[in-house]
């Protein structure tokens, strides 16, 4: 058995820890959160080396003899309507769903973060035009917007290839269309931070040295403002893929030949009793996968953002 | 308050005005609305086209478009034969009069299209919110006032849980379940598709029947928010002086609670539920698909994937005045719970 020494000197010459280490420790106190980060660890595993044991044309190959057949030793989660691997489709679908949520959340966190630090250190006129039309955005249902503006940029967008691979041009479109339909929560957090922390002193300090707006805004007071928004950005990712899995679901996200978990489940609803495999499997990759960044959300920000009202819902 | 609500109301029509304006431009790109006139078997003709076109307006700028969507053309002569002069008044009087066109699709009065399926997303919404509400309360409650012992544990896991599933997987998995594979085991099983039987008939137990699936889904969804919710503002409640002294002056436990902390803890319940209301309207467009309710959500999918404009602009005109109500009424009943604020 190992004892405790408490020697006193070394706790005197030891250094403090840092805010990080703090959080980090914070963090680490989370149980769910721990959790939260081996579930997807384990899934980005999954994405990432799975290709190894698959390529990208056993995820496309079509077999009409294997349609629909029930998970076997040659395929473990059974095959889809085309007969197709349903195993190696979640694998590639799974890169594309999780690289949708994470440059969808890009693209709100960039317009959020804009919109909400221009209306917080402007204040004025800028700030309750930019309010107003956070509000109105507020005002429709997101899912009612995204099923619009995918119909509505949905006209043929031409497929493109990256390296190597080729992708439905769709793809794009659906980054775009939750980025920018999912930036107004973010966008009133940054406000309202702004608001305070614009009247601080280091600001007034940092405006008599002369620093443009520009600076003040990015280098001095958003600094300072990172908790909440990294906080928000992570359950943003959950939400992101869970938006493009509603649309896909409907039909109106992403098309083929490109697979994520949310269209595999689009045929998939037709078979709800004949073959359950093939939605049981990209239905259940969905749920892991926002179960655990959540998980991982709820963490951070207990480590990052203590004050906030832990558990108080958007 | 009267000053409050009126300025409130004054401020919510450039809002509408904007979030119309903006949603129209979307609408009016959603594809081929005239695809619905010709029918599956014929094509239009050209000529055909050009008259259609016309006669609903279509060929005029998005802006004009928009304008006669709002106030109507009732007031101005417009050219319906197609010879560039404008003969007769038009028909169309304007949203801001009550007349939301006539559907594309079906030919008849949009309004009309709208209301036959808005009671039944209501139905669905109100019998879930009110599951919600009540269950959120006790199970919040129960957990705040016994935090971190098991049965808090277990129900936190539990609500992560039901917060991150997404709504088709858990529909999925209930019809399967009770659906389907009771079926098959020879239990009773619950009907998955529609609002009644057609050789029953809409009666009160067949639509009960019909709703239980639909409605455990949507509630599941929404009860592991909420009770997350009351679980933290009763925390913070039931550590209130006030509550010590209630305790002190010898009241029951009970008392304490019902009339003390959850009158309290509840309060800023409100404010969820008034701004959850109208955005649990489309938050049933994937309920009612796989559970083929005729519903708003679905009637939305439908309308906005033929190009309906009417039908699709209709019901995001009416979400859009809802969320702006329902904001309204939330402050005015804020103000009754709580009578230490005040507007001005």
């Amino acid at each position: 058995m190992a004892t405790v020494s408490l020697n006193a000197d070394e706790i005197l010459t030891s250094k403090p820890f840092t805010p990080g280490q703090v959080a980090w420790k914070r963090f680490l106190r989370h149980r769910m959160a721990l959790v939260g980060i081996w579930i997807l660890v384990g899934l980005v595993l999954y994405v990432a080396f799975g290709p190894l044991f698959f390529s990208e044309a056993d995820a496309n190959l079509v077999d009409l003899r294997q349609k629909m057949s029930r998970p076997s030793d040659t395929h473990p989660f059974g095959t889809d309507m085309a007969g197709r691997d349903i195993l190696a489709r979640t694998i590639y679908g799974g890169q594309i769903s999780i690289l949708i949520g994470i440059l969808a959340v890009v693209v709100s966190v960039t317009v959020g973060v804009l919109i909400g630090a221009v209306a917080g250190y402007f204040g004025g006129i800028v700030d309750s035009l930019l309010m107003r039309f956070t509000e109105a955005m507020f005002n429709i249902p997101q899912l009612f917007l995204l099923i619009v503006l995918a119909k509505f940029f949905a006209s043929q967008t031409p497929n493109f290839t990256l390296l190597g691979r080729t992708y439905s041009g769709s793809v794009v479109i659906i980054v775009g269309v939750i980025g920018l339909t999912s930036w107004m929560y973010l966008a009133r957090i940054v406000r309202s931070s702004f608001l305070s922390l614009k009247e601080q002193e280091f600001v007034t300090a940092a405006r008599a040295t002369g620093a443009s707006d520009a600076s003040i805004i990015f280098e001095h007071i958003l600094p300072s403002a990172m908790a909440p928004i990294i906080v928000s950005a992570t359950l943003e990712v959950a939400n992101a893929i869970l938006s493009e899995a509603y649309v896909s679901f409907l039909g109106m996200g992403v098309q083929p030949p490109t697979a994520t978990w949310g269209n595999m489940l689009n045929e998939a609803y037709n078979q709800l009793e004949g073959a359950p495999w093939m939605w049981f499997f990209p239905g259940t990759l969905i749920l892991l996968i926002v179960l655990a960044i959540n998980f991982v959300g709820d963490g951070l920000r207990d480590a990052l953002d203590p004050q906030s009202l832990a558990g108080a819902q958007e | 308050m009267t000053r409050y609500i009126i300025r409130r109301l004054l401020q919510a029509v450039p809002l509408l005005v904007i979030i119309t304006a903006l949603l129209f431009i979307l609408t009016a790109n959603l594809g081929d609305p005239l695809a619905a006139f010709g029918g599956e078997r014929r094509r239009l003709q050209p000529a055909d086209r050009a008259r259609l076109e016309r006669q609903l307006g279509l060929d005029r700028p998005l802006i004009e478009q928009y304008a006669i969507w709002l106030v109507g053309n009732d007031w101005m002569k417009v050219d319906l034969d197609g010879d560039s002069i404008a003969d007769s008044y038009g028909t169309r009087r304007g949203v801001l009069r009550g007349d939301f066109g006539d559907s594309f699709q079906e030919r008849r009065p949009a309004i009309e299209v709208i209301g036959e399926r808005i009671w039944n997303t209501l139905l669905l919404m109100v019998a879930s919110e009110i599951i919600v509400i009540i269950l959120a309360l006790l199970v919040g409650t129960f957990s705040a006032l016994h935090q971190y012992s098991f049965w808090d544990h277990l129900i936190t896991t539990l609500s992560f849980i039901g917060y991150s599933m997404p709504i088709f997987w858990l529909a999925l998995m209930l019809i399967y379940l009770f659906g389907v594979n009771f079926q098959r085991w020879g239990l009773p099983s619950l009907p998955t598709v529609g609002m009644y039987d057609l050789s029953v008939g809409p009666t009160v137990g067949q639509i009960a029947l019909h709703m239980l699936l639909p409605l455990t889904a949507l509630s599941v969804v929404s009860l592991a928010a909420y009770s997350r919710y009351v679980r933290s503002q009763m925390l913070e409640v039931i550590h209130q002086d006030y509550i010590r002294t209630a305790y002190a002056k010898g009241l029951p436990e009970r008392t304490v609670l019902r009339g003390h902390a959850l009158k309290n803890a509840a309060l800023p319940l409100v404010t969820i539920v008034g701004l959850d209301m109208p955005l649990l309207l489309g938050g049933t467009v994937v309920t009612e698909a796989i559970f083929g309710w005729p519903g708003m959500g679905r009637l939305f999918y439908k309308a906005s994937n033929a190009g309906d404009i009417p039908v699709t602009m209709g019901i995001l005109f009416i979400i859009a005045v809802l969320v702006v109500v329902f904001q309204l009424i939330t402050d005015i009943v804020y103000t009754y719970f709580d009578p230490r604020i005040r507007y001005e």
